[in-house]
């Protein structure tokens, strides 16, 4: 009845395939869905693979099931600790702790804003010569690497138990996120501002100024006011290595099990972890 | 970008008086705070021990190198350890942040009383860092990998749900409308539909939060959760620094490598 | 499939939508289609076109009024009876109604997801007869070795026709076609359009047929419904359509200015079903533009 389909759109078929003839030549034969993976090995591999380490990786836990038994019972207490939280028998370092994170929140990101434009900068391939290119990646990816308490560590061996030491180790975490960050965003900016300001003849401080920031300006804004809740969320936990802030009380509390302080800790922990993100969302609409 | 006229000139500024007004005064109240806070910091701090500092870093350096490479047999254990703590802390993480992001996006939750169940549910899983939670873990069911496991996926909820029900809420819905034309089954809708629309979103989060979570695992064991963390507190307790030198290097390499696969998977998906 | 015994496929009586602020979209609609009969819906923006339509199967809850689809009430029907119901209505939306990571055979086999059960769906275990009418539909809509493509590395005009293989898959009884030619360039509209009537004779289908372009409607269509504020102001054929009718529907305007002359660049030619069969469903003057398309000129 009918001839063959039109050969109209050429070229658009996938190369290796022939081109279907016609339906009546294709009638009665199955379809199947292109599977999502190309490669058959690969299909197969991947889902035994995948399987052989979940089984690997479960077996390789040891549980010791009485330990978690035990462990209800104390669960139990502490969920009574949180229905009645004590704000008042160890006030005194819940507020120093508190005031202490607060502090090197706001230390710490100001110095980590400041600190991070240079080596963002220096980390961008379209901006900077190889070798401080190549200097600012890896200073970058040692700070991000390792997780702030590691980093806490080392801050507390040099400059002793403290703020200060909480402040300088969440600084040097934020180079490592906002530099990272700040330095793909100017790698992805549009070319053309640059070149043009480059061709007016304008100096280095000035091409940067008029044709590289207002491109990043806004994320930068927004990825600071993000890294400010984030550098909060960390001061309260490196304390628990010394470096200040409510994260040594919150572990004293934790290993007295006084778990009603730990709940009133951790419920003004809490609310001003919501209140920044708050704050930060509406920051970061109005910039954006 | 506003223009003024003063007198008989146009002039233009980048921002009106007013928003040049409050943006002064949110330098000026961000100044305020800072010097607050550092006045604060200083009032802490014992500064004997800051002015030793740079002699302490020496001190420490020359006690971390040369490194005690044969440390590293005893380290394969909790490097296993750590990865499995970041990956099957994903895994369960991302199983209950799925039904909780459909709960939470606007267009898909039943009702808006399970949408507020479902936010409060992400804050609280947010708000909480993943060493707080594993202080807690220890605390309650002792010391050991679960301990991290669980710790690790509570923290990881919140954020992969909060991200996943962002994905749900962009989807094009008229292909939705389409499938529901043909007379289609709810579930048929899903996959058809929507899966097909999120799975690239759903995979990038979830490997996006395994390379976050691979950074978490190894200082879990600082509190007894297990992984790289447990031998290193040991170390630095026992203050072998040569030996704490050669976990830092198996971190640096676990880390750099979690991130190259992270890449490389968000990249195939595109 | 699908119920073609009644002589009226299509009867809407007295329909209303209203929305909440006091807006009337359709204001007491009376419409009924014969078997095999196709309609043009035209009207200005916000008329209430799409409305109606969206009405029809349900996208959109009528306020009050009677929907009979082969005699059934719809409006009347529950969650699982409506679903049913909408098996036998076929709808062709703008091309953004297919599923762009899923290819062009998974999005229009989608047309049958009413028949499979969910794993079998799952799974895209379809029938063989339905792969076999599925192939067979995407060979008379041009688009057959597309058929493992991705929906989003196709063009406009290719996307809607993997929208028109979809409803026709379902094997309707009626057919609801919404702004077909909306974001197509004249020459591909022109092809849907012929596409459309063509397929509408072939299978016998009751079709309306939401358009904005009056041209192209009283060229292809043999019955033209004018709606203005959600009331119809014209029913009849193309050739009663005249400048004071127009007005009726539009408002004041100078309908005489020409329409420009169609030569941009089209897709695969659609295939054209054999003459006989064709012929005798379609309106009169259709013919006449056919040939005078094929010959690249202006319609009379």
């Amino acid at each position: 009845m009918r001839g063959l389909a039109a050969s109209g759109s050429a070229g658009s078929s996938a190369a290796n395939q022939p081109l279907p003839p016609s339906a009546a030549a294709l009638r009665g034969q199955p379809w199947r869905p292109r599977p999502v993976v190309a490669n058959p090995l690969l299909r197969y591999a991947i889902p035994v693979a995948a399987l052989a380490y979940l089984v690997a990786a479960s077996a390789s836990i040891d549980v010791n099931w009485q330990r978690v038994a035990l462990g209800l019972e104390r669960a139990r207490v502490l969920f009574r600790g949180f229905a009645a939280p004590d704000f008042t028998s160890r006030w005194a370092f819940i507020q120093t702790g508190i005031l202490e994170s607060l502090a090197m929140t706001v230390v710490a990101t100001a110095l980590g804003i400041l600190l991070s434009v240079p080596f963002a900068f220096g980390a961008a391939r379209n901006i900077a010569p190889l070798p401080v290119y190549l200097f600012c990646r890896a200073f970058i990816a040692v700070a991000r690497s390792f997780q702030e308490i590691v980093i806490a560590i080392f801050f507390v061996v040099m400059v002793g138990f403290g703020p200060l030491a909480g402040a300088l180790t969440l600084a040097f975490a934020t180079i490592g996120f906002l530099g990272k960050l700040l330095a793909e965003d100017i790698e992805d900016i549009d070319p053309r501002p640059l070149e043009a300001l480059r061709a007016t003849g304008a100096s280095w401080l000035k091409q940067m100024s008029y044709a590289v920031v207002p491109q990043i300006y806004p994320r930068f804004i927004g990825l600071s006011v993000y890294r400010l809740d984030i550098n909060f969320r960390e001061s309260s936990v490196i304390g628990i290595v010394g470096a200040g802030g409510i994260g040594g009380a919150l572990n004293t509390s934790i290993s007295r099990y006084e778990y009603s302080t730990t709940a009133a800790i951790l419920i003004v922990v809490i609310a001003i972890v919501l209140l920044s993100e708050y704050a930060s969302g509406v920051i970061r609409k109005r910039v954006q | 970008m506003p223009t003024t006229i003063r007198g008989e000139s146009r002039i233009w500024r980048k921002r009106t008086p007013r928003q040049t007004l409050i943006t002064y005064l949110g330098y000026l109240l961000g100044a305020i705070a800072l010097a607050v806070a550092l006045r604060f910091i200083s009032g802490q701090t014992l500064w004997f021990f800051v002015w030793d500092a740079p002699q302490q870093a020496g001190d420490l350096i020359s006690r971390m190198f040369p490194p005690k490479w044969s440390y590293l047999a005893k380290l394969w254990r909790p490097l296993w350890d750590t990865i499995n703590i970041a990956t099957i802390g994903t895994i369960i993480a991302l199983v209950v942040a799925i039904p909780v992001a459909f709960l939470a996006a606007r267009n898909t939750t039943p009702h808006p009383i399970f949408r507020q169940l479902a936010l409060l549910i992400m804050v609280s899983s947010r708000s909480v860092n993943a060493l707080i939670w594993a202080l807690l873990l220890v605390s309650v069911i002792g010391p050991g990998v679960l301990a991290g496991i669980i710790a690790v996926g509570l923290r990881s909820i919140g954020f992969c749900a909060k991200l996943l029900s962002e994905a749900i809420e962009e989807i094009d819905f008229k292909p939705i409308e389409a499938l529901d034309a043909t007379g289609a089954s709810g579930g048929q809708v899903v996959t058809y539909g929507i899966i097909p629309q999120v799975a690239p979103a759903f995979a990038g989060i979830t490997v996006y939060r395994w390379d976050i979570n691979i950074r978490e695992s190894t200082v879990v064991g600082l509190v007894g959760a297990g992984g790289i963390g447990l031998p290193l507190d040991a170390s630095i307790a026992a203050l072998q620094w040569s030996q704490a030198t050669v976990i830092f290097a198996l971190i640096l390499v676990l880390v750099v490598f979690s991130e190259w696969v992270s890449a490389k998977v968000r990249a195939a998906i595109r | 499939m699908s119920d073609r015994s009644t002589n009226h496929p299509l009867e809407i009586s007295e329909l209303v939508k209203r929305y909440g602020r006091g807006e009337t979209a359709v204001n007491g609609v009376n419409l009924t289609l014969r078997r095999g009969e196709v309609l043009a819906l035209i009207g200005p923006s916000g008329a209430g076109k799409s409305t109606l339509i969206r009405c029809i199967n349900r996208l959109v809850e009528p306020t009050s009024g009677s929907v009979k689809v082969n005699g059934v009430e719809v409006t009347a029907l529950g969650r699982g009876a409506l679903r049913r119901a909408r098996r036998g209505i076929g709808m062709i939306f703008q091309e953004h109604a297919l599923v762009d990571r899923l290819t062009v055979m998974e999005n229009v086999l989608s047309g049958q997801l009413g028949y499979v059960g969910f794993w079998r769906s799952w799974f895209r275990r379809f029938p063989q007869a339905t792969v076999d009418h599925a192939y067979e539909l995407l060979e008379r809509v041009g688009i057959l070795e597309q058929l493992d493509k991705r929906a989003d590395q196709l063009s406009g005009g290719q996307r809607q026709r993997v929208g028109i293989a979809r409803a026709l898959l379902q094997d309707p009884s009626i057919l609801l076609v919404d702004e077909p030619t909306a974001s197509l360039d004249p020459k591909t509209s022109r092809q849907v359009m012929r596409l459309l009537m063509e397929l509408a004779a072939e299978h016998e289908l009751s079709a309306v047929i939401n358009i904005h372009d009056v041209a192209l409607a009283k060229l292809f269509v043999p019955r033209i419904v004018g709606l203005r504020g959600g009331v119809v102001v014209f029913d009849g054929p193309p050739s009663q359509l005249d400048d004071a009718r127009l007005t009726d529907i539009y408002g004041e305007e100078d309908w005489t200015a020409a329409p420009q002359a169609d030569a941009a660049e089209g897709d695969a030619p659609i295939h054209e079903a054999t003459p006989s069969s064709a012929a005798h469903a379609l309106a009169p003057g259709h013919a006449a533009a056919e040939a005078a398309d094929r010959n690249g000129m202006e319609p009379a």
